[in-house]
């Protein structure tokens, strides 16, 4: 491994998409995540890349269609109101079937809300995002190193799914400063013969487009999308157990909320509960089978969430609600300390999980 | 030490985040896992600033330092906030200067220093930060020259070169303080 | 002997607009000016939303359907995708381009975006069923302003050039139209204008057309034209309202 280097987390998402090949990226200030695009003023302009401050959240999704729809890495990046912002491009680009990286540094809301640190854009970035029947590949890094390497990996499942991954982070892990290496790999970008870069006289002519008046024309086109979205959902999903061997409880949590869930694991073992955790790195696809594979061994789940409960309707699906799953959160820019976390533990270790 | 969580405070402008900057870089130069966490507001100057550091031998758990072993204050504000914070047995480092009350708690350690006017009699005003610094080291007796100008010199970019020795003064004023 | 000719870069389709409309003059001369720059194969077009929604059947060209208002944000995207080999034109109407996308024209203009800009004002919204536009005349009567459009009430219409003129950004700012012979040539003209100062990386060139919408203002197309000259010219003057040609390029 090459040497590591101190970073803040959304520093390394700009360095990393860089090394991704990413060399065009439009974005709008708002906080927590504006090194993002501090970053890329600095240094796209020394690689002979464009970096463009945009009149708005709007306008700059819609740079990044176009730089797509001509064939290239491009990304945006923002956090929560600028994001709903930006749910008409999302819904376009996955209409028209372009690939691109959306960053969404979480902050809470809703409205304006605060800018500190949230997970409540979960329904928002794992349901869609936009209006219309679609999906984006959502990951949810935890930790400096995940915030660069989920860029990467982001990129490549864009551009291999043609549709957009969005990092959903929050202003935590855009903040923070880790050690974490940019020996990171890169797979070539793949061909595409879809783009618009001009026919050069030697092919008919492109068209990148989202509409079809034919419903029976539209029908198809979503059909075929979602037979990609099942392609993704059996190969793509992510995740990490953390000492789930013989755990009877399982907590549920990604992003922050697993950092802290871990420390709070860590004392609940000491006091002899068994309690581990599955952690989604991707939240879409949902990595259901481990937890249904969970469900038959544990008595009870948490969802741990800086939400008022979003992903634990997941993990209901994902259980059939086969075991109780009760929530311990905090919310508004709120984390729950491991205090909190711990307290929940061990009211699941006596009662078996609240039932709701 | 397996793993140490500190908490430094202060004013935004006082060189809170770079102090916790420093402890970070000279901790991951001596192969240690490593987290630093900001508090971010709106306000750029001024305002209160904090920033959480964690120095261990097991990987990083939660990034946030709320039960801090270490509190650096270096206002009166921040103390009244992080005193009741700090672990049973932990220590105290308060800039005197800023600070006139006693601490209330009896079972943590307090080291009270003047930096702020240490800083300002030595010509070096800015660097009250990096004189608790310096005393914090000497206290874990993790002072080491050597260490300490690597970790500088990740710090401190190549763009303030300058500042290298004044840091450095104010780290080894520390130790005496 | 002069044979009727189809332009190479406009496709051999039948086009959906309703007859008398002049959109598709206005598509005959831009692809008339595409074939003579010799530029079919290296430009992009971006159709909006709105009556020329479908613009990108028409044209040989690569294409690109937009989100309403969004083209120039999709133009500059794509036009930075390859500055050196891209030629990127958005064709607009005026709901698009002057209502709810007022901020990416404004802007694309600010930057001096070197792209070519094509703006229908027909003063109507025409495929939703004649509601009223942003460039609607002062007691216009449409769907939505009954008893004709009421300044007091929901203010007066946008002047795109005369506005985006006070700008230091823009290149070439022109309105033209094309309802007589004479017109139509100008119009070509500054069209060719607007994609040969592109060609030169001269920045950000916008041809307004003042366009007729017969159906939608319950005219014959012979009157539609008519009003053009009566109506919307005196509030819409013609001519070349910004154009920096000759001094020095502009970096982008």
């Amino acid at each position: 491994m090459s040497e590591k280097v101190l970073m803040k987390g959304n520093e390394a998402i700009a360095e990393a998409a860089i090394i991704a090949g990413c060399r065009h990226y439009f974005g709008y200030p708002i906080t927590p995540q504006t090194e993002i695009a501090a970053y890329m003023a600095k240094r796209m302009p020394k690689i002979g890349g464009t970096f463009l401050q945009a009149e708005s959240e709007i306008a700059a999704i819609n740079m990044v269609y176009g730089v797509s729809a001509a064939g290239k890495r491009v990304m945006t990046s923002s956090s929560s109101p600028g994001v709903a912002l930006k749910s008409e491009g999302l819904s376009y680009l996955a209409g028209a079937d372009l690939p691109a990286l959306v960053v969404n540094v979480q902050r809470g809301g809703p409205g304006l809300g605060g800018i500190q640190p949230s997970q409540s854009d979960y329904f928002q970035a794992t349901r869609g995002g936009g209006h219309g029947d679609f999906h984006m590949i959502v990951l949810a890094p935890a930790s400096v190193q995940e915030m660069a390497e989920f860029t990467v990996k982001g990129f490549e499942l864009a551009d291999q799914y043609r549709m957009t991954a969005m990092i959903l982070a929050d202003g935590t892990m855009g903040q923070m400063m880790e050690p974490v290496s940019l020996d990171l790999a890169v797979s070539p970008m793949p061909e595409k013969p879809w783009a618009t870069t001009g026919t050069r006289m030697k092919r008919p002519h492109n068209i990148v487009n989202s509409l079809y008046l034919v419903p029976e024309v539209l029908e198809r086109s979503n059909f075929e999308r979602y037979e990609r979205y099942r392609t993704i959902e059996e190969r793509e999903a992510m995740y990490e157990e953390y000492r789930m061997e013989d755990a009877e409880i399982c907590i549920a949590a990604f992003g922050i909320a697993a950092r802290v869930s871990k420390n709070a694991i860590n004392e609940a073992r000491a006091e002899g509960i068994r309690v581990g955790m599955i952690r989604p790195k991707t939240l879409w696809p949902f990595p259901s089978a481990p937890f249904r594979a969970a469900a038959d061994r544990v008595k009870a789940m948490i969802s741990v969430e800086l939400s008022m409960g979003q992903m634990i309707e997941d993990v209901r699906l994902a259980t059939e609600c086969r075991v109780p799953v009760s929530l311990c959160n905090r919310v508004g820019g709120m984390i729950p300390e491991p205090e909190q976390i711990l307290a929940a533990i061990r009211e699941a270790a006596k009662t078996g999980g609240n039932k709701q | 030490m397996s793993t140490m969580q500190f908490l430094f405070s202060g004013f935004g402008g006082q060189g809170i985040l770079f102090a916790g900057k420093f402890m970070v870089y000279k901790g991951m130069l001596e192969g240690k896992q490593v987290s630093w966490l900001p508090s971010y507001g709106p306000e750029m100057r001024g305002g209160t600033a904090s920033c959480s550091v964690i120095v261990g031998d097991e990987p990083v758990g939660s990034p946030i330092v709320t039960r801090p072993d270490v509190l650096v204050a270096m206002n009166l504000p921040s103390f009244d906030r992080y005193e009741p914070a700090v672990v049973p047995g932990g220590t105290v480092f308060l800039d005197s200067t800023l600070i006139s009350r006693k601490p209330a708690r009896s079972d943590v350690t307090v080291y009270e220093i003047p930096a702020t006017k240490l800083a300002s009699d030595n010509g070096i005003p800015t660097l009250a930060n990096m004189i608790i610094v310096g005393k914090i080291l000497h206290v874990l007796g993790q002072f080491d020259e050597g260490d300490v100008e690597a970790a500088l010199k990740k710090v401190i970019s190549a763009k303030h070169a300058d500042m290298m020795e004044a840091n450095l003064r104010a780290l080894r004023l520390g130790t005496q303080a | 002997m002069i044979v009727f000719q189809k332009p190479k870069a406009l496709a051999d389709v039948p086009m959906h607009y309703c007859p008398g409309c002049t959109h598709g003059i206005i598509h005959r001369l831009v692809a008339e000016v595409i074939d003579e720059l010799g530029i079919e194969g290296r430009t992009i077009g971006i159709a909006p939303v709105g009556c020329s929604v479908m613009a990108y059947d028409y044209f040989n060209c690569d294409m690109i359907e937009a989100a309403h208002g969004r083209a120039p944000a999709v133009a500059t995207g794509v036009k930075r995708a390859d500055p050196e080999n891209h030629i990127v034109f958005t064709y607009q109407g005026d709901g698009d381009l002057a209502s709810i996308g007022m901020a990416e024209t404004v802007h694309a203009a600010a930057r001096n975006e070197n792209i070519t800009v094509i703006f229908i004002n027909n003063a109507i919204y025409g495929m939703t069923g004649g509601q009223m536009a942003p460039t609607s005349l002062p007691g216009q009567v449409t769907q939505t302003s009954p008893y004709g459009r009421d300044v007091k009430l929901c203010g007066y219409p946008v002047k795109v050039c005369e506005m985006l003129s006070e700008l230091e950004g823009p290149e070439y700012l022109e309105r033209v139209t094309v309802n007589n012979v004479k017109n139509v040539k100008n119009a070509k003209k500054a069209i060719k204008k607007a994609f040969q100062n592109q060609v030169e990386g001269k920045g950000f060139s916008l041809v307004e057309v003042l366009s007729s919408c017969p159906t939608n203002w319950g005219m014959t197309p012979q009157k539609a034209l008519q009003w053009i000259d009566e109506k919307m010219i005196p509030y819409y003057p013609l001519g070349v309202y910004k154009d920096r040609s000759g001094s020095a390029e502009v970096s982008k």
